[in-house]
């Protein structure tokens, strides 16, 4: 029931910050389509802890800073590999393991995985990334696992 | 004040469209698609986001900055899980990935012939 | 610079296009695609600005999920119509080296 009144509230603030009109016709068309909006996902049965991860924690701020941090500079590779050309890049597949223990966990790490430029999940089993590099250096710098610590932590903080 | 923002705003503006011409450059210079997929990458993320921050500080109007950050939000949520399906659906019907074009160590280089004469 | 920010987005969705026109397989066509709809956004962004008209970011909210949609479409597609399909993705796990 908590999920669905977040999902509710987060869909609220959507519709008001994007809208800009506050009359009664438009606001009641709001209140309507958030109303059917809830009723679908209740019916599709996607409206769990899994969408709705109101478990948050001082963990998330900090991640995501890292996450930026690692961003920029995996970007500022890529680009300077595609200005040297072909001849300095190495592509590499490899798989590797992931620690985290529940799946938002597991899919938090592969869409950081993705996210950074460089490196990107081909697939997810178990346990197991399959991750493709454009260099080598970025699938070594995942198998130090700094990463993947990282997003242990911050399951572990929920 | 003015002027500071303005300049900031170019300089963002500016950053972010190198990227997205190198991101172009990029996929149509990588030789098989998955390494194209990470030049597309670039022009997903960095690029997006230096632009979208550019016309945040283009214009001090409140709704058109949430609006920026939700579409950058969008984009930022949106691009791993698109390119992860796409890379998914590539390996699964057996789109065979260029290996180390320049081999390194033999491990690597017996692996790619493995990889090209299965496929 | 708003202008030269968005010639340097339209040279960049040429180059995507030139991709999508000559790309060997399909999945370079989807990509490319995927690439000149996210750009896209980013245009419709910028000429708001151009044209002094910021109500132009909605349509660019709009456009991002319908080009999120129909690049997963399309992978659906492909993959209901591809036979060599293994399906399998613990089976693609297993055959990296």
């Amino acid at each position: 029931m908590r999920h669905k009144i977040s999902l509710s509230i987060i869909l609220l603030l959507f519709w008001l910050l994007n809208s800009g009109h506050y009359n009664y016709l438009i606001l009641a068309l709001g209140a309507a389509s958030i109303a059917i909006v809830v009723l679908i996902a209740h019916r599709m049965d996607v409206v769990d802890h899994e969408s709705q991860t109101i478990h948050l924690s001082l963990e998330y701020p900090r991640f995501g800073l890292w996450l930026i941090k690692e961003i920029v500079v995996a970007n500022l590779t890529v680009v300077k590999h595609i200005w040297l050309g072909n001849k300095t890049i190495t592509p590499t597949v490899k798989v590797i393991k992931a620690s985290q223990t529940t799946d938002v966990g597991k899919v938090i790490y592969a869409n950081s995985i993705t996210l950074t430029p460089g490196t990107v999940a081909l697939g997810l089993v178990n346990d197991e990334i399959m991750v493709h590099a454009l260099i080598q250096e970025n699938i070594e710098s995942l198998e130090s696992g700094d990463m993947d610590s990282r997003v242990s932590k911050l399951e572990q903080s929920w | 004040m003015e002027g500071v923002l303005s300049l900031l705003s170019a300089f963002f503006l500016l950053i972010g469209s190198f990227l997205c011409l190198s991101g172009g450059v990029g996929i149509l210079r990588f030789p098989d698609f998955y390494t194209r997929m990470h030049a597309a990458g670039v022009t997903d993320t960095l690029a997006a986001t230096m632009i979208l921050i550019g016309l945040m500080l283009q214009n001090p109007e409140m709704l058109v900055i949430i609006k920026l950050i939700l579409i950058l939000l969008m984009t930022l949520f949106i691009s791993p899980a698109a390119s992860h399906a796409l890379g998914q659906a590539a390996a699964l019907n057996n789109l065979p990935p260029l290996v180390d074009l320049h081999i390194k160590d033999l491990e690597s280089a017996s692996a790619s012939g493995d990889k090209t004469s299965k496929s | 610079m708003v202008i030269a920010a968005t010639l340097a987005i339209l040279v960049a969705m040429i180059l995507a296009v030139i991709r999508a026109a000559a790309g060997p397989s399909l999945y370079d066509r989807i990509l490319a695609v995927n690439m000149f709809g996210t750009k896209t956004v980013l245009l419709i962004s910028l000429l708001g600005f151009v044209m002094g008209r910021p109500e132009f970011l909605d349509i660019a909210m709009v456009y991002a999920l319908i080009n999120f949609i129909s690049v997963i479409g399309v992978l659906r597609l492909s993959d209901a119509f591809n036979s060599k399909h293994n399906g399998q993705v613990a089976d693609l796990v297993k055959r990296v080296p």
